[in-house]
């Protein structure tokens, strides 16, 4: 029974990881704006929070504040990156497509350089103890969660509630529909874009700094990141567009992700070395699945954002 | 007429799109954002290096070894050409579909099956038939492989018109995890590293590796030009992607059409793939492609999906890809230095086709245009 529970636990912390990035995708994609940069920028938070950490975690201040330190920074960095997204599909009206992907190849190749001269025992050896609050220490497997996963659930059911029972969530609702109606009725388009892609990739950048600062908490966490970016954009489609469902959806998806090595500890599952690479697929077959179903059903509240990719010039008709 | 006089707020700036731009011009503002992102570049590139050498350089260095990177040697020369065509064959086959308006961004899946198709032929059949049959059946296998891993997202696309861009994306993952399982059966030793097979290498032609490759893809090239200006096709390709209303008034069948070419695309990539497979590597990794099928879209888009303008593209990528290595060998840096450069020149250049398509007034300046690239 315990191994049930050990592989439960695990998967939600780990799911956390996608739990930050879709969120902030799932902002970005309702303003109208699919944002393939979300792995470049989960992986610039990552790196902008260990950063902070290498800079100041010698100078002797107190713990919290270090540990705030690196989140803000985390924050910073990855809000920075959301901004140079956001100036170049918002105000120069780039392909979006085009630019989230380079500004992938960007943040993954900067967080490799920045990451590969840190020093790991400064940035890891402080502050995990702190980030488990408050179940450091504890033998068991509830110590894998911590503040960051918890605040990870907040931010996800809070963006569900300001997208879908605030007056600012109905009209970033609108801006994603229909940008030109939600124009003529005077809201500020750019504005609103900018602000979800901005706030966006600010949690999703603290996802990368989660998934390599608490999750891992190893030197090489940083080179599968990625990956887990990508994942992200699909847990957004799994979760049909609702911040409030990536929770089940993350866990769902870490269940998947991280079964593979929890199955060969099960005596009567027999599992060879080959069946570790489907298990591992299965995450995106079934994002392809409910994107399949959820087309055939065609339900209006279940599809995209009508302008999802689609930049927006107001003299355009 | 009322009195009360109405005080107009004027902005500061004023947008309006081009109808048209003089195709020099155009190319000005390209070449002109280029300069400013290596200028850019270099900077970026000094200060990290400074950072982490302690010691500074000479900026002049860098754009020496970003030439090195590339010219230096006959041997780098060639590897340049070779990437280029690597990277131009997945551009070219991601074209049709992005004239569609297809956004086709599995252009790495679809290669990356195309490669395990070709190898597979090779792991089963390579000791029983003679190498021109091998080559011909491996040939084959890649281009189905593409061909049905362009062609379920685009089934879906025509028939419930379900969202091609994140269905494509997926596809990629899936085949990623595909290779890994077949290495696994294939490979029992454990090692996770399948031994080349040497039955399965195409013929070497001109005295180099390389010449067979950068041949194919630029006849690909010149096919695809034609096919995409002067077919009937290629012609129903671009009304699809205008507006699918019009295709459908004027009697041309969308769903078709949508598959036609996605057929076509995937069979594209897969042949890039059964290069890759067949022409350099003779085995297969999960990286095999290594992200080029990403990189390619860049490449499709930054060459208005003309496969003329695309060899320019591409060269330019692997350009700043090998001059960056260089870079990164020559001042010991991390390798992911490229990634860096190459994403720092791209979001220069896709801020320059703002000022491309549209014209910017400022207030109480008449008419006047914005010169220059500028961005992020």
């Amino acid at each position: 029974m315990n191994i049930w529970l050990n592989f439960l636990i695990d998967s939600l912390a780990f799911g956390a990881t996608f739990m930050y990035g879709s969120t902030g995708e799932i902002l970005t994609e309702k303003a109208g704006h699919l944002n393939l940069g979300i792995p470049g920028i989960m992986c610039m938070g990552g790196a902008g929070g260990c950063l902070m950490l290498n800079l100041i975690g010698k100078s002797g201040l107190p713990p919290v504040l270090i540990v705030t330190a690196g989140i803000l920074s985390a924050l910073a960095m990855s809000m920075l990156m959301g901004l140079i997204y956001s100036f170049l599909t918002v105000t120069l009206r780039a392909n979006q497509n085009v630019t989230g992907l380079a500004l992938t190849t960007f943040g993954v190749g900067l967080m490799k350089v920045i990451m590969s001269k840190l020093d790991a025992t400064v940035y890891l050896v402080g502050p995990k103890a702190l980030y488990r609050w408050p179940f450091a220490g504890r033998q068991d497997s509830m110590q894998c969660l911590g503040v960051l996963f918890f605040l990870a659930i907040a931010v996800a059911i809070a963006s569900s509630w300001v997208l879908y029972r605030t007056k600012v969530g109905l009209h970033l609702r609108a801006v994603g529909e229909n940008p030109a109606t939600a124009d003529a009725v005077g809201i500020n388009v750019s504005r609103y874009k900018y602000a979800a892609t901005c706030i966006g990739s600010g949690i999703a950048g603290l996802g990368g700094f989660y998934y390599i600062i608490d999750y891992m908490a190893s030197q090489e966490a940083y080179l599968s990141l990625e990956a887990f970016g990508w994942l992200s954009i699909a847990l957004v489609i799994f979760a049909l567009w609702r911040p409030h469902v990536t929770i089940i959806g993350s866990t769902v998806f870490g269940l998947l992700f991280s079964c593979s090595s929890y199955i060969t500890n099960i005596d009567w599952i027999r599992v060879t070395m080959s069946t570790k690479p489907l298990l591992k697929m299965l995450p995106y077959v079934v994002t392809v699945l409910v994107l399949i179903i959820s087309s055939i059903r065609n339900k209006r509240e279940n599809q995209p954002p009508s302008s999802l990719g689609l930049s927006y010039f107001r003299e355009d008709r | 007429m009322s009195q009360q006089s109405v005080k107009l707020h004027e902005p500061l700036v004023h947008l309006s799109k081009r109808d048209t731009i003089a195709p020099l011009k155009a190319w000005l503002i390209r070449l002109a954002a280029i300069v400013l992102g290596l200028v850019v570049c270099g900077l970026v590139a000094f200060v990290l290096i400074e950072k982490i050498q302690q010691k500074p350089e000479k900026i002049w260095d860098f754009y020496n070894a970003f030439i090195r990177g590339s010219f230096s040697t006959p041997r780098k020369l060639w590897k340049f050409l070779k990437n280029l065509s690597i990277l131009l064959c997945i551009a070219l086959g991601l074209t049709p579909a992005f004239r569609m308006r297809f956004w086709n961004i599995g252009g790495e899946g679809q290669t990356l099956v195309g490669v395990l198709g070709a190898i597979a032929v090779a792991f089963y059949a390579g000791d029983r038939l003679p190498s021109w049959a091998l080559l011909t059946l491996m040939l084959l296998a890649a281009l189905l492989a593409g061909a049905v891993w362009a062609v379920i997202p685009a089934l879906f696309k025509a028939k419930w018109n379900t969202n091609e861009t994140l269905f494509t994306l997926m596809m990629n993952y899936v085949a990623t995890f595909l290779v890994s399982f077949f290495l696994e059966v294939w490979v029992t030793n454990g090692s996770g590293a399948l031994p080349k097979l040497k039955q399965a290498k195409l013929p070497v032609v001109g005295g180099n590796d390389y010449l067979l490759i950068i041949l194919v893809v630029l006849a690909l090239d010149a096919a695809l030009f034609v096919y995409m200006n002067f077919s009937k096709q290629g012609y129903e390709i671009s009304v699809v992607g205008e507006s699918v209303r019009t295709a459908q008034y004027v009697g041309i069948n969308v769903r078709k059409v949508i598959i036609r070419t996605m057929i076509l695309s995937g069979m594209l990539c897969g042949l890039t793939g059964y290069l890759i497979g067949a022409g350099l590597d003779q085995s297969i990794t999960a990286n095999s492609v290594g992200g080029q099928g990403f990189t390619a879209i860049m490449v499709a888009w930054l060459g208005k999906f003309n496969p003329i303008f695309m060899i320019l593209t591409s060269g330019l990528i692997q350009l700043l890809n090998q001059g960056a290595a260089q870079i990164s060998q020559d001042f010991n840096v991390s390798g992911a230095l490229p990634e860096v450069i190459v994403g720092i020149i791209l979001f220069f250049i896709i801020g320059s086709e703002f000022f491309i398509n549209y014209q910017v007034h400022f207030r109480g300046c008449g008419k006047k245009t914005a010169k220059g690239g500028k961005a992020a």
